[in-house]
């Protein structure tokens, strides 16, 4: 297992570095996106930020006002693969280069990866707690009105925001190794 | 009841920010377990500080504070009318603080009602003893993730060679372990009901998780059964979060009630490492805390 600290933006040379299995810490600006905005951009929608070379993260926060400025409670990934008609699409369209989310998601995505130069990093579920301190500030947010707040695209300022690569831009992927290893390692239980 | 909401308001916030320490001890145990430096180590080291920075903020351990399951035990005659309005008003106060989030949406409209009340929501269970000397209430919070990995087997059931004995429900509760990896936020509990009709099978199989992790099933069978399937998943390689590695269940607690002649289901619930259950036992009217359990 190889450590990796990652800044935004973050360059395709980079992303190509990195290996399933890997543990990284990103610094930099992050922003969520979940449901709403992946059929939004699948609708042919287009967002008010730019995000090439930057990250994705499936996630509806808990945000509170405090003194006008918006302050994040818990932030735990949500599971990935409701978006996965959608992901490679949205992959090329924004130019990301990382998606981070839980669950792993599927064969289109991984070869949207593969052909873009993307990861997917899987963040520890439920530590909403943990995640929602490496966030720093909230810079800002867009679609707030259309979506709500969970579903809103959300600017975050994190620090060493610690996540382990689950589908590498090679066609790795993690969920798929452990899959086929535990069934058969089942095999022989049963 | 002002003295009963706010026991309960401290019940759903205990629940929602502190984990019971039957399945803390057996996560410190589980990170013992792994090996260092490793993605399955990274995983639990990250869960015991989310834990631990939960209960110091006093904040919810995950932001899905998810189905809030009441079980309440009593004596005969207890008010039921009168303790659901009470849980109703806690719950209302707890979403407003934070302890809980805004969960109860409405299935056709999509509204959320922003208060975790609506029809189905809270759910209540309640039972009555005629040598109950107080009121004994638990809750339990189960997320979204983990209860969408739920699965309701009816036997035999030849895709996973399935009869209708023990070694059949050992296969269905294993396969359930194998289709659950990488989703609903493993290391998890598994709570299982053999028997029943589809409705009373999943709501027995959850009430398995109000036993604590240590405790023994009365039936020896059914000891050994828990055992050995803790013991085989741990040996499947998926591990926390699905990332590979040794633990991937903390407990598997089973109950039999019985069935039909036609009918045979296995009915496994899925409880996630943020495994929210607490208890008190409240004085006959609700207004006193006797004793915290748990
Ligand atoms: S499955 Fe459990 S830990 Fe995971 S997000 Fe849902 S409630 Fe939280």
């Amino acid at each position: 297992m190889m450590l990796m600290e990652l800044q935004t933006p973050i360059s395709e040379d980079v992303i190509r570095s990195l290996h399933v299995g890997d543990l990284v810490e990103i610094t930099g600006i992050v922003h969520t996106g979940r449901d709403a905005v992946h059929k939004f951009l699948h609708d042919g929608g287009s967002l008010p930020v730019d995000m090439r070379g930057g990250v994705l993260y499936h996630c509806g926060p808990v945000m509170v006002k405090e003194d006008g400025q918006w302050v994040c409670k818990a932030a735990g990934p949500t599971t990935s693969i409701r978006e996965e008609p959608y992901q490679a699409e949205v992959i090329q369209k924004l130019g990301l280069r990382v998606v981070i989310g839980k669950g792993g998601m599927g064969d289109k995505t991984s070869a949207g990866c593969k052909e873009f130069g993307c990861v997917y990093l899987h963040a520890v579920g439920g530590a909403a707690q943990v995640l929602a301190e490496c966030i720093k500030k909230v810079r800002g947010v867009s679609m707030l009105e259309e979506f709500g707040s969970p579903e809103a695209v959300w600017e975050l300022e994190v620090e060493k925001f610690p996540c382990v690569v689950t589908m590498d831009s090679h066609g790795g992927s993690l969920h798929k190794e452990v899959l086929a290893l535990s069934k058969e390692a089942l095999a022989k239980l049963l | 009841m002002a003295g009963l909401k706010d026991n309960l308001l401290e019940l759903i916030r205990r629940t929602s920010a502190e984990m019971p320490d039957d399945v803390n001890r057996v996560l410190i145990d589980a990170l013992k377990a792994e090996e260092q430096r490793t993605t399955a180590e990274f995983a639990l080291k990250t869960i015991h500080a989310n834990i631990e920075l939960a209960k110091k903020k006093s904040q919810p351990i995950c932001q899905d504070t998810g189905s809030i399951l009441f079980y309440v035990h009593g004596p005969v005659g207890g008010d039921q009318l009168t303790f659901e309005e009470a849980a109703r008003e806690a719950v209302a106060e707890a979403t407003k603080r934070g302890f809980l989030r805004q969960n109860s949406v409405d299935s056709l409209t999509g509204k959320n009602s922003g208060t975790n009340l609506g029809p189905g929501t809270p759910v209540f269970h309640f039972t009555q003893a005629r040598d109950a000397a107080g009121l004994d209430v638990r809750l339990i919070l189960k997320g979204g993730g983990c209860e969408n990995v739920g699965v309701q087997y009816s036997l035999p059931d030849s895709r996973i060679g399935a009869d209708r004995d023990l070694k059949g429900c050992r296969r269905a509760i294993l396969d359930a372990v194998l289709q659950a990896q990488g989703k609903g936020c493993g290391p998890g509990v598994l709570g299982v009901c053999i028997g029943g009709d589809r409705a009373t099978s999943y709501a027995f199989s959850k009430e398995q998780l109000l036993r604590t992790l240590d405790d023994h099933n009365p039936s020896p069978e059914l000891d050994a059964l828990e055992h050995e399937i803790v013991a085989t998943a741990n040996q499947l390689g998926i591990g926390p979060m699905g990332f590979g590695g040794r633990t991937t269940l903390l407990g598997c607690k089973i109950g039999v009630v019985n069935r039909l002649p036609a009918s045979y289901f296995v009915s496994v619930s899925y409880m996630c490492w943020a495994f929210r259950r607490r208890g008190v036992v409240l004085s006959a009217d609700g207004g006193r805390i006797e004793k915290w359990l748990y």
